[in-house]
């Protein structure tokens, strides 16, 4: 592929005793994980069970009440990390800017810190484009795109800033079981490719068992269980086993 | 309510620490700037005269009464550059410019937006807050300028051809030039500078700090204008003190 992504190496991140209250009520209950560079990690679990709240952490978007976050052994806190690792996230909804183009969007990181000159920035934003399967859009607004394409958009918007972890919250939310699956292979495809360490929030089963190398069960703010998606169907809990194999009742 | 006092001074200095990315953002600024612009030019424009001729016609009978037709060019020359246009205009761009920004930065913030940046490592207050302060100061005291300059004309319009007066132009003008001074003009331009800054900040910190779907941005909306015009009413009275010393 191309010599921008081939340059990203995943890096490994180790939570340790994370804790999260919102208005007195206990989000996060003391999470422990280590995600290990290069690897699929999916945390599973029910909604309202902390994931995304947890995501958010990981990212820098929140600051915890206790507990640490290590990125490859650097506290994710401090402001030496975020320069010296790259690190996106592949928001629910997208969350690109309505009020840009597609490849605005795509473009926006490069642009703002004036890392390229504007026609290598198109460059780059056309190869990303293409890399997730997006052609013929970069000059469409995000209103016009459907619900995966702007999945696919927001990953190629996360693949400019070469990222060495991608964070993917609830990727295949809203989507129908095509497009889950065609976001499911991309996420394959990437860590395929680049190596990237791909840490994914779902409640989306079939996505978890499909594309992780290990999976966390997450519920009312506390990690489960911690295994391949062999283990983690092993796994005699019944928590985790409600969240498993909880089906439709039909009469026979 | 001083938490969010707090907050408000807060984004306000962390702004003005944001200033040296000025020429970085400038393309946003001058965006920013003609969008308030045509918004509110024909508004402004009408407004504008309409409230010259309003002044004119409660106070001119009066004063022609009075054997005074002589003051009615400054009466609303006076009243329209240091208080009129200035307070009028601000609330009017807190209704039409305020309550958009609030809007587009609240739905930012609801959409997770505004987390893409921050995740992007790109400063919202450097991409979003700063363009739009900037470029409501520049064109609040060019907007209160024009307001003035049309207000003194719909005055003099109103005053020439309302029967009870019969004031003509050239008294009207010669009057306004013998009692407004520059220095009169340009404490209410300062004024209009003053309450930009304060619609500006307030209706960002109410985007920004956005939660909870569209019924979250209605409110915010709300807060944007209602507090913006609070604080300009109370500034309005800070500033006139401080300005007659």
């Amino acid at each position: 592929m191309n010599d921008t992504t081939q340059s990203s190496q995943g890096v490994g991140l180790v939570v340790r005793g994370l804790r999260k209250s919102f208005d007195g009520q206990e989000v996060l209950k003391g999470i422990d994980l280590a995600v290990r560079p290069g690897e699929i990690f999916v945390i599973m679990g029910p909604s309202g069970s902390g994931k995304s709240v947890l995501l958010k952490h990981l990212i820098g978007l929140e600051t915890p009440d206790a507990g640490e976050i290590l990125v490859n052994g650097d506290p994710i806190s401090a402001p030496e990390t975020a320069a010296k690792y790259r690190m996106a996230l592949v928001f629910q909804s997208g969350a690109l800017l309505n009020s840009l183009t597609v490849g605005e969007n795509v473009g926006l990181y490069l642009a703002e810190h004036r890392l390229k000159p504007p026609a290598e920035i198109e460059r780059i934003v056309a190869e990303k484009l293409a890399d997730v399967g997006l052609k013929d859009v970069m000059h469409k607004m995000p209103a016009e795109l459907s619900g995966g394409m702007k999945k696919r958009a927001a990953i190629a918007r996360a693949l400019v800033i070469e990222p060495q972890l991608i964070l993917y919250d609830e990727p295949t939310s809203e989507l129908d079981p095509v497009s889950a699956v065609v976001i499911g292979n991309e996420i394959l495809e990437l860590n395929r490719r680049i190596r990237v360490t791909s840490l994914v929030v779902s409640h989306d089963r079939d996505l978890a068992f499909g594309v992780a190398d290990r999976i966390a069960v997450i519920a009312e703010g506390r990690i489960l269980t911690v295994g391949t998606p062999a283990e983690v169907k092993n796994f005699q809990d019944p928590l985790v086993q409600n969240f498993l194999t909880a089906d439709f009742k039909r009469a026979s | 309510m001083f938490r969010n006092i707090g907050e408000i001074i807060l984004l306000f200095w962390r702004t003005l620490l944001a200033l040296p990315q000025t020429w970085r953002q400038r393309q946003k600024v001058f965006d920013q700037f003609f969008e308030i612009g045509n918004a509110s030019l024909l508004m402004v424009c009408v407004l504008s005269f309409f409230i010259g001729g309003v002044i004119a016609l409660n106070f001119g009978p009066v004063l022609v009464e009075h054997s005074m037709a002589s003051v009615v060019g400054g009466v609303v020359g006076l009243a329209l550059a240091k208080e009129l246009a200035p307070v009028m205009m601000a609330i009017l761009i807190a209704g039409r410019i305020g309550s958009a920004m609030a809007a587009e930065i609240g739905s930012m913030s609801v959409y997770q937006e505004v987390d893409a940046l921050r995740t992007m490592n790109i400063n919202p207050i450097h991409y979003l807050v700063l363009p739009r302060v900037l470029a409501i100061s520049l064109a609040l005291p060019m907007l209160v300028v024009f307001s003035v300059l049309v207000g003194w004309f719909g005055g003099a319009v109103v005053a020439n051809y309302n029967h009870l007066m019969d004031i003509p132009f050239r008294v009207f003008f010669a009057n306004l030039r013998d009692i407004v001074e520059l220095q009169d003009v340009a404490n209410g331009v300062f004024k209009s500078f003053c309450f930009a800054v304060i619609v500006g900040v307030v209706s960002c910190h109410q985007g920004l700090t956005t939660i909870g779907g569209p019924r979250g941005i209605g409110r915010s909306v709300t807060k944007a204008v209602v507090n913006s015009i609070v604080l300009i009413v109370i500034f309005d009275y800070l500033l006139t003190r401080f300005l007659l010393k």
